[in-house]
């Protein structure tokens, strides 16, 4: 089963284009990674997977659901969750609060407004746990935008699987995290049940190789190579791109 | 030919309108504030502009002294109040605000409550004759200041490098400096400038709308519904805005004339609705 | 453990001092009370929507105005009771709510402040223009208070009506913020996108913060109408607006209980100022400007400071 196909998918602003067509099919459990130089469209392309931007042109199916015309907030509800690469969280609540409206979020019930009473120690159960199981143990009274950048990075990660989603984009999870960091992340992110088709935007090979399954090389709005780490290896184009852009 | 002169009248007023509409969306399209105070800087413009006529009975001067003291007015409030605040909007709209009720009550301590018109100069009062009637050459005159200022206004956005920077609303200080501008002396001036637009609307209004207290509520809101309608931080919308606003004023004190206001409300409405970022405006 | 000991001792005290009032101070401070608990409902209305989701609202009092009017005008022209005044009045100032929200949550920051202050003044206009149907700037003298049962036309029988009505619309208010509700609405004060993303409906939401904060606002206002007997353009004008938000800003945003004090800070200050020149105005403006300056976060905010410095150093 195919969780996310992307067909032809294009996006231009005012005249550049930032996709030109790119397509691809990431089936379910699978771990795929996208690599690319700055510009080379990665970030627009997560956007319009995850409702941010509306496409130009091309369509995405999630899990068979044409999702093309959907706000990102029904996309949410179906069971698709995102990491922003520039840290997005809410600074002046606190870590618990955080994880709550992230559990609360993915009920996926549209008219949602309060969630029965009796839910309110299970849910506070739940949020604990999910602190606890990755990393943020004991952080729960704290305020947000007092933790370092390192834990604000893996709260961004546990709000995004707090709701058990189907399909997880991760945008540069490492990004400007210590060796120590990254390597709780990249333990993080191989920790995560094996049924979650993650998608992920990294700069860092060494930890590409390491999560991806797959990978697929971006180039100037375009796909340009496709597959496992040897095949990307060998790649002339791909080493091109990479010791050209350096 | 009653057509003809309403049209006129809509367009008058539409300049009017366009000059305070261009300041506010000037301020607001560099330096990212919804500056309250604007009704303010018409308001005491128009009033310092009436106390230089009734001193020197030259409107040219008080033009001129309305134009300068609130550029300066406006230079000292940004200097020293609003450049403490620059990225965040709460703050900003609360001190504009605030200065808005200072100045409201101040302008009622000084000129006291009873509406005043300024006499219009004798050069440019009269009338063209138009079919049976003689149109105002005054409303001829606005017609006039307004498309010099829409103008220069334009020429200035297309052809300097410091309008290049406002039409692309630079948001990052580093690439102004990098680009050799001081990037706080702009700010000083912008707002200024922004200010003395207002004034100058202020001061061209008197001889044809009264200056009273409350007048400064009555034209903020006008200039927001021109920047709703237009798009706040465009030039051409605020142009456009501008005329559709003062047309629909007109025809509206004309046809429906308890209802003025409403009239107003119809359009920002509609663009709500259809267009929420207003005609011209970004994002 | 303290702490929350000495906060219930703090609220039973000053449950205590609210009810023991009428014997303690001269009738007219008992009135001026009286407007300070209806203003303390106001402040905390737009604070729902200012402190708790993020949006600020130059034109709150329209929805004040519109209850006020609404009962004036079905008991001076319909000759309709108070049973009947007095909710037709919340539902009319709950749809205004809903149709400025239409039309203003359409656009955020900067647009969204004009649209909800240019809006304020058209209903204001309406008010202050259409002369026929509501007096225009005269205002409608004669509102009666409602008798369900006790006369209220006492000051003291008023003042506790008021403090009942208040006090059960606090309680409602501070059930609404501690829900799950109010943790999405913080939620989405602090970051829309966010939120959007971990699958809420963020218009829907605000709407509904716009729609409540519309309707305590209108129970204010009409609780307001009865107070004064008269209801006037003025309560639909940008500076009742003005003083709400700076109420609201003063006492602290996002806290419910700083909106409150403030409302009764600015309601003391106008009464004293006003009873020494005509220049409130200018003392408002510049509350504006001292408090933005000095005390951002407001009182409460000051208080929290100084008790972190204090214990945490």
């Amino acid at each position: 089963m195919i969780a996310l196909a992307v067909d032809d998918l294009a996006k231009n602003f005012g005249g550049v284009a930032a996709l030109a067509g790119v397509s691809l099919e990431i089936g379910i459990g699978e771990r795929r990674v996208l690599l690319g130089p700055n510009g080379a469209g990665k970030t627009t392309l997560f956007h319009a997977i995850s409702g941010n931007v509306m496409p130009s042109s091309g369509r995405i199916r999630l899990f068979g659901q044409d999702i093309t015309q959907l706000r990102s907030d029904r996309r949410a509800r179906l069971g698709l969750a995102r990491t922003f690469q520039i840290t997005n969280l809410f600074p002046r609540l606190t870590v618990l609060d955080s994880v709550l409206l992230a559990i609360g979020g993915a009920c996926g019930r549209p008219w949602q407004l309060l969630p029965p009473l009796s839910s309110h120690r299970s849910l506070d159960d739940q949020a604990h746990r999910l602190l606890d199981q990755w990393g943020l143990a004991g952080t729960a009274r704290r305020v947000v935008r007092n933790l370092s950048y390192g834990e604000q990075r893996q709260l961004e990660l546990v709000l995004a699987i707090a709701g058990e989603p189907r399909l997880l984009l991760l945008d540069e999870p490492t990004a400007g995290l210590s060796p120590a960091e990254t390597s709780r992340v990249v333990a993080m992110v191989q920790a995560l049940p094996r049924d979650m088709t993650i998608l992920i935007i990294e700069h860092d090979m060494d930890v590409a190789f390491e999560l991806a399954d797959r990978i697929a090389v971006m180039h100037q709005g375009r796909l340009i190579a496709e597959g496992d780490e040897a095949a990307i290896r060998a790649n002339p184009q791909v080493t091109e791109i990479y010791l050209g852009a350096e | 030919m009653i057509w003809v002169i309403h049209v006129l009248n809509g367009i008058a007023i539409g300049m009017l309108l366009f000059l305070l509409a261009a300041g506010l969306s000037l301020i607001f399209g560099l330096m990212k504030i919804l500056n309250l105070t604007h009704g303010s800087f018409y308001l005491v413009g128009g009033y310092i502009g009436l106390t230089v006529m009734q001193r020197t009975g030259s409107f040219a001067l008080a033009l001129l002294a309305a134009a300068a003291a609130i550029a300066l007015l406006g230079a000292v409030i940004e200097r020293f109040v609003l450049r403490r605040f620059h990225l965040d909007e709460l703050p900003q709209t609360l001190l504009t605000f605030g200065f808005l009720f200072i100045f409201a009550d101040l302008s009622l301590w000084i000129w006291g409550g009873d509406p005043v018109m300024v006499r219009q100069p004798r050069i440019l009062a009269g009338s063209l004759p138009m079919g049976d009637y003689g149109y105002p050459i005054y409303r001829l005159f606005l017609i006039a200041v307004g498309l010099v200022v829409a103008g220069a206004l334009w020429w200035f956005q297309e052809h300097t490098r410091l309008g290049t920077m406002l039409r692309a609303g630079v948001d990052d200080a580093e690439i102004a400096r990098a680009l050799g501008i001081d990037v706080s002396l702009l700010f000083t001036l912008i707002f200024a400038v922004g200010a003395a637009l207002a004034a100058l609307g202020g001061v061209l209004a008197a001889p044809i709308l009264s200056l009273y207290p409350g007048a400064d509520f009555d034209a903020l809101i006008l200039a927001f519904v021109v920047v709703i309608v237009g798009g706040l931080g465009s030039l051409k919308g605020a142009l456009v805005g501008a005329l559709l606003v003062g047309l629909l004023d007109d025809f509206g004190k004309a046809f429906f004339p308890q209802f003025a206001l409403f009239t107003v409300f119809v359009p920002m409405a509609f663009i709500l609705v259809v267009r929420p970022t207003g005609l011209f405006g970004r994002r | 453990m303290t702490g929350r000991i000495g906060s219930i001792v703090v609220c039973v005290v000053f449950v205590a001092l609210m009810l023991a009032l009428p014997h303690m101070v001269r009738p007219y401070y008992v009135g001026l009370a009286t407007k300070m608990i209806i203003f303390a409902l106001f402040a905390m209305s737009l604070d729902l929507l200012l402190g708790y989701t993020g949006l600020a609202s130059l034109g709150h009092a329209a929805f004040f105005g519109v209850a006020a009017y609404a009962v004036a005008l079905l008991i001076l022209r319909a000759g309709v009771g108070g049973w009947i005044a007095f909710p037709a009045a919340l539902v009319a100032s709950t749809v205004t709510g809903a149709l400025v929200a239409v039309l203003a949550l359409r656009a955020r920051g900067s647009y969204f402040l004009m649209i909800t202050f240019a809006l304020a003044q058209v209903v204001w206009s309406v008010a202050f223009g259409w002369r026929s149907f509501t007096n225009g700037d005269d205002g409608m003298p004669g509102v009666a208070r409602p008798n369900f049962g006790w006369s209220l036309e006492g000051t003291d029988a008023f003042y506790y009506f008021v403090l009942a009505v208040v006090g059960c619309a606090a309680l409602l208010l501070l059930a609404i913020v501690k829900s799950p509700f109010g943790r999405a609405l913080r939620g989405i004060r602090e970051s829309e996108t966010r939120m959007q993303a971990l699958g809420y409906d963020v218009w829907r939401y605000q709407f509904v913060a716009f729609v409540l904060a519309a309707s305590f606002a209108g129970l204010a206002g009409a609780l307001y109408a009865y107070f004064n007997r008269f209801v006037g353009p003025e309560y639909l004008h940008v500076i009742q607006s003005a003083e709400a938000l700076i109420m609201v800003i003063l006492g602290g945003a996002g806290t419910l209980v700083g909106p409150a004090i403030g409302a009764a800070l600015i309601v003391f200050l106008e009464d004293y100022v006003s009873s020494l020149t005509q220049h409130w105005l200018l003392v408002l403006g510049s509350i504006y400007v001292l408090v933005t300056l000095f005390a951002p976060r407001g009182l409460v905010g000051l208080i929290v400071d100084y008790r972190q410095r204090r214990f945490e150093p």
